[in-house]
């Protein structure tokens, strides 16, 4: 790639809220540039969190996180065909077990309310073992948010970059920010570790790095208080246990833990709440563990332990005050945050994106439509859901699409070589998973993660021992001969 | 669309299918096809280049390769065998309408008379036995990183530990070290190796391997790529102990923590499951509970030795030959055999009665853990012992046989359990 020297915006951070920012500015004849430090974009904490579109009822009515996730939820209907999205609207529920329980949801049916969320009720004990009979039987009632769906947020990432640089955004991953430059109070550009970028604006989208970002430039308003989140999923074969996305009576410092289908038909239980120091520590933990299956069985007595096939977390990048960022900042012009973006964050994203969009307006960015802007993105093939007849005629065109590597999830050479070379194309193993979702199964890439690996070196004409996970130092495999040796695949 | 018809359709080209289809053969079936959805024939086998295979079959000792190659030969010579490579079966239905696709001719819907099952079986992984910790790369099953050296030509890692002492782990502990990687320790949380003992002997003891029994990993550390493990001794109930933990650093950590009969075929056209086996329920002939489906090898049962495999495959591909002729003997009356006591899993769980091509039935039995100075009884419904075997040790990693005569199934009442008590001295 040509190396980029100049652009109006450049926008830190591949996460879901970069991602939806570059894609909504890509409507306008701007030049925009996202950095993202690591091989792919959705690597941080879009690729680990519950995944849901919440109705928005959580949140208190005059803060940022009740606005834009009403919003962002309604945006998300019209994404949904535009960029072909993977979301279910599943509605969800929030269960009580006591009295106060009873009371906590009914506070939260009039907050919703107030927030404008469509069709809030409270249901009774019957009606919510009716939707999910496997609950535990001492439940009292519950509320019920028909609007709510779970998705696939990197999905949803991914989307969103693709059609951004369809749209001519460019997109620098492995790009690592080191600062900000400004010339008497003025944005001039970014330093990156592989160059300068000059620019007049910089929108700020790191994540649980976005205070540091700010820092640079001596702005010190906000620090985000990085919060782990830790999960358990389960195979699709017990995935019928739940529904609908099933929280417990939230308490002051969470949703609780929840029980949750995914759109893939697995199901998960999680997160918990701790606070960390390392802004990097995705480990997950013994008593973290227990603790999450202990809460969880509180709402689904029989929780089958032994169909678990991968355990993660995540972390939420709370900002200090406790809503989302997403101002100006007061110390350097042309520098605005979309920063704190913990949940609602994933539902609200295509919100912050509008709402971001709007600062720059208000702040003189001329924003011209462009004419030749492409909304929709090309669907992805998926050769499992695919009939017989589809199946046939695709690998007649294309004989890749007939060898499966995937053996859990029927995902073919064909698809993983699209994942490699669509727009915002995958470049390590853990890319490829998640566009793809070659390794998400049961036998998490036991099978299949060799053959991904040596796809991978072929595509990107890189040595297999060149091919990573996930981060850009994360290499799998080493040379055991010196000199020639062929992998095929 | 490519449509086809054969007598007996082997879903797998491993040691089980290979054996499978060349009985078929010598059994009378006119139209054979192996299903492989590698780029060989051959299954594991083929990643598995240290010796120690066949010497019950060929009764000499041959690598994995080797030991493929001989059932390869024995298959290719036949022209009623039909072999396809780089295809996967997608489905198959209880009428034995087996779909699968390649990339050389697309969809195929595959019409079979008689299915054998011979998929093998998969390993279990990280987030099976929910190791916690970081999630770096460098974490592999021993299989997949077994492929990588073998076959592929790339090592995993230089300074390694192996959490389980499966036979694979075991392989690969030595493996790696001839290719000069550093293998720190082997971990194992139970008080024995479920390996075979020659392994441990020449796997890990001539290489100055340490084995720690009754340990596990309790974190795994690294953000971009595994730098180490903590380690810790583990209670009587597989508890890690506070106050034991020791850090192992590595740049690699392979897993050979248990293999899973792959049955997911299986499962969706119905064949009732042996939860303890994970296996397919079958008879001596190896045919499950839906008529003219069978299964042999490693989809049935885990074996300790390929020669087992090959043995079991060659009973499943008589009898399925015999289904697809319309030749076998229906099944009228069938009695259950069940395990007890030290005795954890038996194969067939079901004995045919009235099928007088049968003479002996070979059980196939694991005990739960090790025993010493055992004795095996195997007693009818009226707790009668109808036969029993000695044994100084059993270990669970070690598959027990034991040949009995139809007849004595015969007068054994509704059920026979295999049971299991103390030598003592006399």
């Amino acid at each position: 790639m040509q190396k980029v020297t100049k652009a109006d915006i450049v926008i830190i951070g591949g996460g879901i809220v970069g991602t939806a920012i570059a894609r909504d500015l890509s409507k306008y004849k701007l030049d925009v540039v996202l950095v993202e430090k690591q091989p792919d974009v959705a690597a941080g904490t879009t690729k680990a969190n519950s995944a849901i579109l919440h109705a928005g009822f959580d949140a208190h009515p005059d803060t940022l996180k009740a606005k834009l996730n009403v919003r962002g939820n309604a945006l998300y209907h019209e994404l949904e065909k535009e960029l072909n999205l993977d979301i279910k609207w599943t509605g969800s529920l929030v269960v009580a077990k006591t009295d106060e329980e009873m009371e906590t949801i009914n506070e939260l049916l009039v907050r919703g309310n107030e927030n404008g969320v469509p069709g809030l009720e409270i249901l009774s004990k019957d009606e919510v073992l009716a939707k999910e009979p496997n609950l535990s039987t001492d439940v009292k009632g519950a509320l019920w948010a028909p609007s709510a769906g779970i998705f696939l947020p990197f999905g949803a990432a991914v989307a969103f970059a693709d059609n951004a640089i369809m749209n001519g955004v460019k997109v620098i991953t492995e790009c690592t920010v080191e600062e900000i430059l400004i010339e008497n109070g003025q944005v001039t550009g970014v330093q990156t570790d592989k160059g300068t970028i000059n620019c007049k604006y910089v929108i700020n989208a790191a994540g649980v790095h976005a205070d540091d970002i700010s820092r640079t430039v001596g702005d010190n308003s906000f620090s985000i208080k990085p919060r782990k989140g830790e999960y358990i999923l389960f195979d699709r074969k017990v995935g019928g246990l739940v529904n609908t996305v099933v929280f417990p009576a939230p308490s002051k410092v969470s949703k609780g833990i929840l029980i949750c289908p995914t759109v893939h038909g697995n199901f998960f239980i999680g997160p918990n709440a701790q606070d960390i120091e390392n802004k990097e520590d995705i480990s997950t933990s013994p008593t973290g563990m227990s603790e999450i299956i202990d809460r969880a069985q509180g709402l689904l007595p029989h929780i089958p332990l032994r169909e678990a096939i991968t355990q993660f977390s995540g972390i939420r990048a709370a900002a200090d005050c406790g809503d989302f960022v997403i101002r100006k900042s007061d110390y350097a012009a042309g520098l605005i945050h979309a920063a704190g973006i913990q949940s609602p964050g994933l539902t609200a994203a295509p919100a912050i994106a509008e709402f971001v969009t709007e600062i720059l307006e208000k702040d003189g960015l001329q924003l011209i439509k462009k004419d030749d802007f492409k909304p929709e993105s090309t669907k992805q093939i998926i050769f499992k859901e695919l009939s017989l007849d589809e199946k046939q005629s695709l690998i007649e065109e294309n004989p890749l699409y007939g060898r499966v590597i995937c053996r859990c999830e029927t995902i073919t050479e064909g698809e993983i070589v699209a994942a490699i070379h669509q727009p915002c194309g995958a470049k390590t193993v853990d890319g490829i998973k998640r566009r793809t979702r070659a390794g998400m199964g049961r036998c998490q890439g036991g099978f299949c993660g060799p053959r991904v690996t040596a796809i991978l070196a072929r595509e990107l004409n890189i040595s297999v021992a060149e091919v990573r996970k996930e981060t850009a130092g994360s290499y799998l495999f080493f040379e055991k001969i010196p000199g020639d040796c062929e992998v095929k695949s | 669309m490519n449509n086809h018809n054969y007598d007996v359709v082997i879903i797998g080209g491993g040691p089980a299918g290979l054996a499978a289809a060349y009985s078929a053969k010598l059994n009378g079936a006119k139209k054979i096809l192996v299903i492989e959805r590698d780029r060989e024939l051959g299954g594991i086998l083929q990643q598995c280049i240290h010796n120690g295979f066949g010497l019950h079959r060929f009764k000499q000792e041959l690598t994995g390769p080797g030991y493929a190659q001989r059932y390869i030969k024995m298959v290719e010579e036949h022209p009623e065998i039909e072999i396809m490579l780089d295809t996967m079966v997608l489905e198959v239905s209880e009428d034995k309408l087996v779909l699968a696709v390649n990339p050389e001719v697309g969809i195929l819907k595959i019409q079979a008379k008689a299915v054998i099952f011979t998929m093998g079986c998969r390993e279990r992984t990280r987030g099976a036995i929910r190791t916690p910790g970081w999630r770096p790369a460098g974490v592999f099953t021993a299989g997949a990183a077994q492929r990588m050296v073998n076959m592929e030509g790339y090592i995993p890692g230089k300074k390694v530990v192996i959490l389980g002492s499966g036979d694979i782990g075991l392989i690969m502990a030595r493996r790696l070290t001839l290719e000069g990687a550093q293998v720190q320790a082997v971990l194992e949380i139970m008080p024995y190796s479920n390996g075979l003992t020659r392994n441990i002997v020449q796997c890990l003891e001539d290489f100055n391997i340490p084995l720690h029994l009754a340990h596990t990993i309790v974190a795994i550390q690294g953000n971009e790529r595994i730098t180490g493990v903590t380690c810790a001794k583990v209670d009587e109930n597989m508890r890690p102990i506070p106050g034991t933990e020791f850090e192992l650093e590595c740049d690699c950590l392979l897993l050979s923590v248990g293999l899973i009969p792959e049955n997911e075929i299986s499962e969706e056209v119905g064949v009732k499951i042996d939860p303890k086996t994970s296996g397919p329920i079958v008879d001596q002939r190896r045919q499950t509970s839906i008529p003219g489906f069978f299964a042999a090898g490693n989809v049935v049962h885990v074996h300790d030795l390929v020669d087992f495999v090959s043995e079991e495959g060659e009973i499943a591909g008589k009898y399925a030959a015999l289904y697809a002729q319309g030749i076998l003997p229906e099944s009228y009356r069938t009695i259950n055999v069940l395990g007890e006591n030290a005795i954890r899993t038996v194969v067939p769980q079901k004995i045919v009665l009235d099928d007088t091509s049968i003479d002996a039935v070979r059980l196939f039995m694991r005990v739960g853990k090790p025993e010493e100075k055992l004795i095996v009884e195997v007693t009818g419904a009226k707790e009668q012992v109808i036969a029993t075997k000695r044994l100084p040790i059993a270990k669970p990693g070690e598959m027990i046989e034991l040949d009995i005569p139809v007849d004595k199934f015969r007068d054994a009442g509704e059920f026979v359990v295999v049971t299991s008590r103390k030598a003592v001295k006399a």
